[in-house]
């Protein structure tokens, strides 16, 4: 009933005090914080840094101007964008059926969708070989009408979706049940159709829970490795990622080549999610002053 | 309010929704293509001939020391991400500290950079070829091409998980609950471990959990940094992908099925935890 | 009496704001002190700075004759019950009571004793074993206050206590809680919005205003004898009344209302009435009468409100025993007399309305 907000939240510590030794405790909670963070996290990245520099700027520059450097690079952008414009499509239209639907069996298909973050990627790579391979369930029926889907792009492109599923799914469900369906039936009682209700209503409240399911999965996919090496056959020049070359460049003892390739890789990445995530921070900040 | 209604049940009439049945149709389709048929083709693969494929693949010298090494390091990582993600989720919701923001992005890098990275910064790092790599070495400690670079990888990968199941749960927690506490003559240790950790031990069991699922299937990150000498650093992952390369289809299906499941049942358990939680609130 | 709790120029500020400033009372030992203001008051906060919860910015607290300024919470052996009950969710009310002894390492068997007499006392027997989720609100705050006696506080703190109730277990609990200070007589500081609330249970009330206090006195006291236009307004409903400052006494039409004695002359002055205290009859008695027709009389059971209009302007809210309702019907005319006005010079919390019951 007071104006002065609950201390907890306002103030540094939540209960004040001149105890020196909750101050030396607050010091040594901050410090361990600190410490597992740069030691786990900040010190890798700086060694990552610090090889690439070492190795020089001929390095740098000869390695992103090799041919199968550049046809990694290319590879990786073509799979991230099939993956990502297929998963946030099927990501959309399932997450409406999660939350706006109701069927026997809809929980079963909820509990399916996590079933990518239990699997490793290695499995997912088995998977694919299990129902594509020239012993597979599809692979000679496919094979005797000239589709080849190992070793190549289809399947790279079908295990980087199957891992990047859940991503946009898990960021859509939890917006559309917050907002409710309100808006919707109000757009409708004024004429609108289904497209125009999904156009001017649904899709402007998903924007920013899309935007962060599509640079999650654009990062899993450019990351993606595991998967892709046992289906791709990772064959130099066709179907080797820019992850499957820093793969082959460490088996093949070229850290050079692999540090710089890693660090394009990790930057691209980091800046898709930072960049979306100042995005939003911005776009909240224009809301709640407007 | 009435002649709305009426009315929106007049236009559904006139123009009956076909989205939803086809829409059910689409998502049932792409689930079951996408998830239930390779996820099928993997079980059966794995137990077509019952277990013998399974006892096969756990016969290759180095497969049963994989699976342990799997799981202990999953355990014991899930268990370091419980304690610091606790830690660190703390110390950016209560303390006021300059850099918070950067502290915060900073966390949830692991999600963004690729796992096969991880494993290369780990080797850039503690390699034999850098300079603390050579001092530590002298000091006879080895991270790379040890089981303390596989621990060091998968906390580096898991690091989000705790943190950020945490953080929303402290966030929310009502500050008058430990100033009651407080009041009533509690030390700070106290009112943390008998007012604070009993709101915050679902989310820290679901974050860890999560971690542990994650440990086990792990690839990208491990596979430079481990050095997969088969009864030493040789991992479960790894050693499915070993088994696939050499066209031991059945006995990498059963491994990796058996990978899957426990995966599967610590998620499920995630899931009822969280579940749990929400109903206690 | 003594002074249980002594607070001396007490100021905290949060960041530019000031939450409360300069406020200084003492709350005599066993009683009940009331905290009483509108919400945004600093009534809460000053509670806050006495359980030790706050550090105040300036300023003293004495806590029966030691300065706890500075004292750690956890030193300052005082009970403290939250608005919305802050109930440790994760254990029973058996447990919820404990915990103070327990942390005061008090034997596990007096532990026992001493909760099972606190289940008594707050009539939660059965309920032991209860989660507080699975509690009312009206239980919950039993449990709230069970929790916070259990230790024998030197003082128990109240932070409106009985807010988030609805009104029929307000009133329960509210004479509930008068029965167990009687018995258990431990000094207690009610914060509260509801002067009901602060009239019925406190021997002792503070107003307090934007972070200042404007009166400290009995119930009678703040009641009848308001000390700022405020207190006026806030304790019970009032009538308003503008006029002008003629040898020590405020014109309103051409009635005369002692009371303004150190006012200048010609200045403005603003009389507050209570309803109950207008006194209506059908010839002018005194000169502090005023004429007015009645409007409407609404019987509400012990009295009728009457609602008079003085001019086009102003009209007057009268409450009557039905017994004094003889010639008193719509359109009738009487004479107010006003003697028992308070004259306040115009400022802050002055308002040309009737002031909300």
């Amino acid at each position: 009933m007071n104006a002065a907000p609950p201390a907890g939240r306002l103030s540094a510590a939540p209960f004040p005090g001149p105890s020196v030794r909750a101050t030396v405790v607050r010091g040594l909670l901050i410090a361990a914080a600190l410490a597992y963070v740069g030691v786990l996290l900040l010190a890798p990245m700086g060694g990552i840094v610090f090889s690439v520099v070492h190795a020089g700027w001929d390095v740098v520059v000869s390695t992103l101007s090799a041919p199968d450097v550049v046809h990694a690079f290319l590879l990786t952008a073509i799979i991230t964008g099939l993956v990502v414009a297929a998963t946030t499509v099927m990501g959309v239209v399932t997450a409406l059926t999660l939350a706006r639907d109701s069927f026997p069996g809809l929980r079963l298909v909820d509990a399916l969708i996590d079933l990518p973050f239990a699997l490793s990627p290695v499995v997912v790579g088995l998977m694919a070989v299990l129902l594509f391979g020239s012993t597979g369930w599809f692979g000679p029926t496919l094979a005797a009408h000239g589709i080849h889907v190992l070793f190549a792009l289809p399947s790279m492109v079908l295990v980087t979706a199957f891992i990047a599923v859940p991503f946009t799914i898990r960021e859509v469900v939890p917006v559309l049940e917050a907002s409710g369906t309100e808006e919707e039936e109000a757009a409708r009682t004024l004429g609108a159709s289904a497209w125009q209700v999904f156009r001017h209503i649904t899709v402007p409240k998903l924007r920013w829970a899309l935007a962060y399911g599509i640079a999650l999965s654009a990062a899993r996919s450019i990351g993606e490795v595991g998967a892709v090496l046992i289906v791709s056959g990772a064959i130099q020049g066709r179907t080797e990622t820019a992850t499957l070359f820093v793969y082959r460049a460490m088996e093949n003892r070229q850290p050079g080549a692999a540090y710089v390739v890693s660090l394009c890789l990790a930057a691209v990445s980091v800046l898709l999610l930072t960049g979306i995530e100042a995005l939003r921070r911005r776009h909240d900040r224009i809301r709640e002053v407007a | 309010m009435a002649q709305a209604d009426t009315g929106y049940r007049a236009a559904q009439l006139r123009r009956p929704d076909l989205g939803p049945p086809l829409r059910r149709l689409t998502v049932l389709a792409y689930v079951g293509a996408m998830i239930v048929l390779p996820v099928a083709a993997l079980v059966h693969e794995g137990f077509a001939a019952g277990l013998t494929s399974l006892r096969n693949a756990l016969a290759y010298p180095g497969a049963i020391a994989a699976l342990e090494l799997t799981f202990t390091s999953a355990a014991i990582v899930a268990a370091v991400g419980a304690v610091f993600g606790t830690l660190v989720a703390w110390v950016l919701v209560r303390y006021r500290l300059p850099g918070r923001a950067v502290l915060a992005t900073l966390i949830d890098l692991p999600f963004a950079i690729p796992t096969l990275v991880t494993g290369v910064m780990l080797v850039t790092l503690y390699g034999p070829s850098s300079p603390l790599g050579a001092w530590l070495d002298r000091l006879g400690i080895q991270v790379v091409f040890t089981p303390i670079g596989i621990g060091m990888a998968l906390c580096f990968v898991t690091l989000p998980f705790v943190v950020r199941t945490v953080m929303p749960v402290l966030q929310d927690l009502d500050p008058a609950e430990e100033e009651a506490a407080r009041v009533l003559g509690a030390s700070p240790a106290r009112i943390f471990l008998q007012v604070v950790l009993p709101h915050l031990r679902p989310a820290v069991t679901a974050g860890a959990l999560l971690a542990f699922a994650r440990s086990i299937g792990e690839f990208g990150a491990v596979v430079v940094v481990a050095g997969n000498i088969a009864g030493h650093t040789l991992t479960a992952p790894v050693y499915i992908f070993q088994l696939t390369g050499q066209f031991r289809f059945a006995e990498a299906a059963a491994v990796s099925a058996l990978l899957f499941l426990v995966s599967l049942c610590v998620i499920l358990t995630t899931n009822h935890a969280v579940a749990r939680w929400g109903n206690r609130r | 009496m003594s002074s249980a709790i002594r607070l001396e120029g007490i100021t905290r500020r949060f960041g530019s704001f000031t939450a409360v400033e300069d406020v200084s009372f003492e709350a005599p030992s066993g009683s009940i002190t009331a905290l009483l203001g509108p919400s945004g008051s600093g009534k809460s906060t000053v509670l806050r700075i006495i359980a030790g919860l706050e550090v105040p910015d300036a300023g003293r607290v004495w806590i029966e004759g030691e300065e706890q300024t500075h004292g750690p919470v956890e030193h300052r052996r005082v009970g403290f019950v939250f608005q919305h009950y802050a109930l440790f969710r994760h254990m029973t009310v058996r447990r919820n009571i404990a915990f103070g002894l327990k942390v005061g390492k008090v034997p596990k068997a007096q532990r026992d004793q001493r909760v099972d007499e606190l289940l008594a006392l707050t009539q939660l027997e059965g309920l032991a074993d209860r989660y507080p989720d699975r509690l009312s609100g009206g239980q919950r705050q039993r449990v709230a206050l069970a929790r916070a006696l259990a230790p024998r506080p030197r003082l128990l703190l109240l932070d409106e206590p009985f807010g988030a109730l609805d009104a029929r277990v307000r009133q329960e609990l509210r004479t509930w809680l008068a029965e167990l200070h009687r018995e258990l007589g431990v000094t207690s500081l009610l914060v509260t919005h509801d002067q009901e609330e602060a009239l019925e249970l406190a021997q002792r009330i503070v107003v307090m205003n934007e972070g200042r206090v404007e009166q400290v006195g009995s119930p009678a006291d703040v009641y009848s004898r308001p000390a700022t236009p405020f207190v006026a307004g806030f304790v019970g409903a009032a009538n308003v009344l503008s006029g002008t400052v003629i040898s020590g006494h405020v014109q309103y039409g051409d009635a005369l209302v002692a009371g303004a004695d150190g006012l200048a002359d010609g200045s403005p002055a603003v009389a507050y009435v209570r309803p109950h205290d207008l006194v209506l009859s059908p010839v002018q008695r005194s000169g502090a009468s005023v004429p007015a027709q009645v409007e409407s009389v609404t019987p509400l059971g012990a009295v009728a409100r009457v609602r008079l209009r003085l001019d086009a302007m102003k009209t007057l809210t009268a409450e009557l025993p039905p017994s004094q309702l003889d010639g008193i019907a719509p359109g009738s005319r009487v004479y107010i007399d006003l003697s028992r006005a308070s004259v306040f010079a115009p400022g802050d919390g002055v308002s040309d309305e009737l002031s909300p019951a």
